[in-house]
């Protein structure tokens, strides 16, 4: 290679400059479509939501529903865990959150059932199954525990379980989506 | 000439320069952008053609790996995976129909340069093997293209791949062995699906490793500016014109029980497929259909004349004009019917095409050196204005426009036209009081409709105004509840049997694509619903069927459903047959193109930017071209 002199700029170089930033910010360009269509589809940002009987579940019993694609909590809390949930000092909470914040009526909660954490699924939702220090949950992967308000109350998950968006279709239906 | 400028812009302009400059491959960048003279004739864009042809193979490896990604190799899905492309990932469709008219493309640069090499018989010592290496890639390239061919699983990818899978049969005592093992079935399925998929995702692996070692030491940059112009004709297709190239019948799914009437592939492979069909014995027309590749193996043995070049041998540019027309005139029999006249062209053509290499090249070997003069010059220039004419006259002709139909004027016609809302939503009105008690659209869902200009509440209403089958429940039943806008428009019948009995054994076709699968699109909707009538004099028409000019064959099972008046329109637009006809037309053919708009949309800003491109590389070409450059070799 020659050695470079240095030469005052002339249109020259300013038409070398425009055509070589116009071909990057071409090819660029023509790689967005390309990284676009990994996001996620039209049909799958649409995807329908769910409604969930609510008549069948006992109190002090839990189910678990699948919503884009993830498994959702729906626990029939009994008299004992909603005050247990009620009780607990929100300061002191690695995510304050009062127990009134996560659910629409006393008896009902529903949370999205992936750890905070790294993403397993807790286990609590079976009786016979450790429920964790705080009778929630236990996510087995890396010991996080979640009290009767699907709070994390001790290990390494930084926040609570998610309260999915759902309403109230009637008193035994609730649409979650 | 330069004079110095003390601005910005062009410190930034130097800036960048200088930034490029430093990269890898900097000096053929730069030599890319200037050095070589606006390509002004077909002798010059030739010499650039290999290099396209790399440009085309990284394009079709980066928006094939996409489309991979989002493909399921399994005939229940296929179809539907590909549509799902289309519909519903973002940008899908621009990836895809890229990848679609990349492989016309592809094949359109390496014929010109197949052409040109033997035009100018680069073939000849010592570059035979380097011409060999070629004809590999071709092989490589028709392997690959049939195989991708296959993958979205329309009518014509599972009838082309069983006529071509079965020359196989041939073989004699185990040709229907082989034919099985490569099906891994008793017919083309999901094993077969599964295996061409793997297979046309490894292939242009080999094609790269292949095209390394056929470009030699060759510079891989040639002329950008040429590269820009190319890009923009390739642009003119993709957003305007993405389906020309391809034939209506592949967006039907595939139905193994009905083969499409008038089979053909795609227009690359049209030369070969009329050799096949030219020979009535099925063994030799196999043989004749791969000997017609495989000749080209031994041209540098064919044609042993030391001349350089084909312009000092008048007699051979006659003859290699001759052969190009023949080459041109076979696709266009490829896709008439193999019958009649055509037979007689197809074996006639075919002929000619082996003879050109068996017979004429080695007789010119011997014979040219003697016959000069003005006569064979004369010939050749007015063969080759006749090829250039027949190339571009089959070009323009679209594929399975048999019939020609009234072109109705379409609010979508032109270059920057659109959809006109309110015809779609009269449209979708029809639809939905009438079209819908037989045809659902399984690919179009409620949600779409905003397209159409409804708001969210009326789409709501539009979805849950029909019932569609969930389940099953807790109970494990399945059950009926009204829809919502993530549904698409249900099928009035559980499933295809219940459709065709209820309908006197003919099963009413799911509208989504219609207009799209119909040579003639929404015009071809227009002329069905219109064309009702009494059947001429002596004709026997089929039970259960009413006579209709448009429709092939004549008798269609559906009765005639568009009347005067039958329709009341809330925006108070004419309401007789025809005009109701528009409209459904219009809805069908937005159905099944809803990315049109935006697909105009976006070519124009890839046209624009193009443009903007190509002026500044001109002006960069007008200017100081050679200042600071090299001097180029010249080599021809």
């Amino acid at each position: 290679m020659s050695e470079h002199v240095e030469t005052p700029p002339t249109r020259r170089d300013f038409l070398f400059g425009a055509v070589y930033a116009a071909g990057a910010g071409g090819v660029l360009a023509s790689l967005l479509p390309l990284a676009d269509t990994l996001a996620p589809a039209a049909d799958t940002l649409a995807l329908a939501s769910i409604e969930v009987d609510l008549a069948p579940i006992l109190e002090g019993q839990a189910i678990t529903v699948m919503w884009q694609g993830k498994a959702v909590f729906v626990r029939h809390r009994t008299p004992a865990e909603i005050a247990a949930a009620r009780e607990a000092d929100v300061a002191k909470l690695r995510d304050p959150q009062t127990d009134a914040d996560r659910v629409l009526r006393p008896e009902w909660l529903v949370a999205v059932g992936v750890c905070t954490h790294l993403g397993c699924v807790p286990l609590g939702q079976r009786s016979g199954q450790p429920r964790g220090d705080h009778g929630g949950w236990f996510c087995p992967c890396h010991g996080a525990h979640y009290d009767t308000s699907g709070r994390v109350r001790k290990g390494p998950a930084p926040a609570n379980l998610a309260v999915p968006p759902y309403v109230f279709l009637d008193d035994t239906r609730i649409r979650i989506g | 000439m330069t004079a110095p400028l003390s601005s910005r812009a062009t410190r930034l302009g130097k800036l960048i320069a200088t930034a490029v400059d430093r990269l890898p491959l900097s000096t053929q960048i730069r030599r890319g952008v200037v050095d070589h003279p606006v390509p002004n004739s077909f002798e010059r864009w030739g010499r650039l053609v290999g290099s396209l042809a790399a440009f085309l193979l990284a394009v079709m490896i980066a928006t094939g790996v996409i489309l991979a990604m989002h493909y399921t190799p399994h005939v229940d899905h296929a179809f539907d995976s590909v549509e799902r492309i289309m519909r519903d990932v973002s940008s899908g469709w621009m990836v895809r129909y890229v990848h679609k008219n990349g492989a016309s493309l592809f094949f359109a640069v390496a014929y010109i340069h197949l052409f040109r090499c033997l035009y100018l018989r680069s073939y000849r010592p010592p570059r035979e093997r380097m011409w060999r290496l070629g004809v590999c890639l071709l092989l490589l390239m028709t392997a690959t293209a049939f195989m991708g061919y296959v993958l979205p699983w329309g009518q014509m990818s599972l009838w082309g791949a069983t006529v071509i899978t079965s020359a196989f049969s041939a073989v004699p005592v185990v040709g229907e062995r082989i034919v099985a093992f490569l099906w891994g079935g008793y017919a083309i399925g999901t094993p077969t699906l599964n295996r061409f998929f793997v297979l046309h995702f490894l292939l242009p692996f080999a094609i790269f490793g292949v095209t390394v070692a056929h470009l030699g030491r060759r510079r891989l940059i040639k002329d950008l500016f040429a590269l820009g112009i190319f890009l923009a004709a390739g642009c003119v297709l993709v957003f305007w014109f993405p389906d020309h190239l391809g034939h209506p019948d592949n967006y039907v799914p595939a139905d193994p029980a009905v083969t499409p009437p008038h089979l053909m592939p795609e227009w690359y492979f049209l030369p070969l497929y009329a050799v096949l069909r030219a020979v009535p014995d099925k063994l030799v027309g196999v043989v004749a259909m791969a000997a017609a590749l495989l000749v080209l193996f031994a041209v540098p043995r064919l044609d042993r004349s030391s001349a350089h070049g084909g312009r000092p041998r008048p007699w051979f540019a006659v003859a290699f004009w001759l052969f190009a027309l023949d080459c041109i005139l076979l696709g266009y029999i490829g896709a008439k019917p193999a019958e009649g006249v055509w037979m007689i062209a197809a074996r006639l053509a075919t002929a000619y095409y082996f003879l050109h290499f068996l017979l004429v090249l080695p007789v010119l070997t011997h014979v040219e050196p003697a016959a000069r003069g003005r006569l064979p010059g004369l010939a050749a220039t007015g063969l080759k204005a006749l090829t250039v004419l027949a190339a571009v006259l089959a070009v323009a002709s679209p594929f399975g426009g048999g019939e020609t139909l009234r072109a109705q004027d379409w609010s979508w016609r032109g270059p920057f036209g659109g959809y006109d809302p309110a015809q779609l939503q009269r449209g979708h009105q029809v639809y939905s009081q009438s079209c819908a008690a037989c045809h659902g659209m399984k690919r179009v869902r409620f949600r779409e409709l905003a397209a159409l200009g409804y708001g969210e509440a009326e789409i709501a209403a539009f979805a849950a105004a029909r019932f569609v089958t969930d389940g099953p429940d807790d109970e494990g039943e399945m059950f009926e509840r009204p829809g919502l806008p993530s549904d698409a428009f249900p099928s009035p019948f559980p499933n295809d049997r219940a459709a065709m009995a209820a309908n006197g054994g003919a099963k009413p076709p799911d509208l989504s694509l219609l207009a799209k699968a119909s040579a003639g699109g929404a015009d071809y909707v227009v002329a069905i619903l219109n064309g009702y009538g009494e059947p001429p004099p002596g004709t026997e028409m089929p039970s259960n069927t009413y006579y209709n000019i448009a429709f092939p064959g004549h008798a269609i099972a559906m009765a005639p459903q568009i009347f005067d008046g039958g329709f009341e329109f809330a925006d108070g637009a004419p309401n007789d047959a025809a005009a109701v006809a528009r409209d459904i037309a219009a809805f069908l053919q937005w159905a099944s193109e809803p990315e049109l708009e935006a697909r105009r949309a976006m070519g124009l800003r890839v046209a624009v930017f193009l443009l903007t491109l190509l002026v500044l590389m001109y002006a960069l070409k007008r200017r100081d071209r050679a200042v600071t450059m090299p001097k180029r070799r010249v080599k021809t």
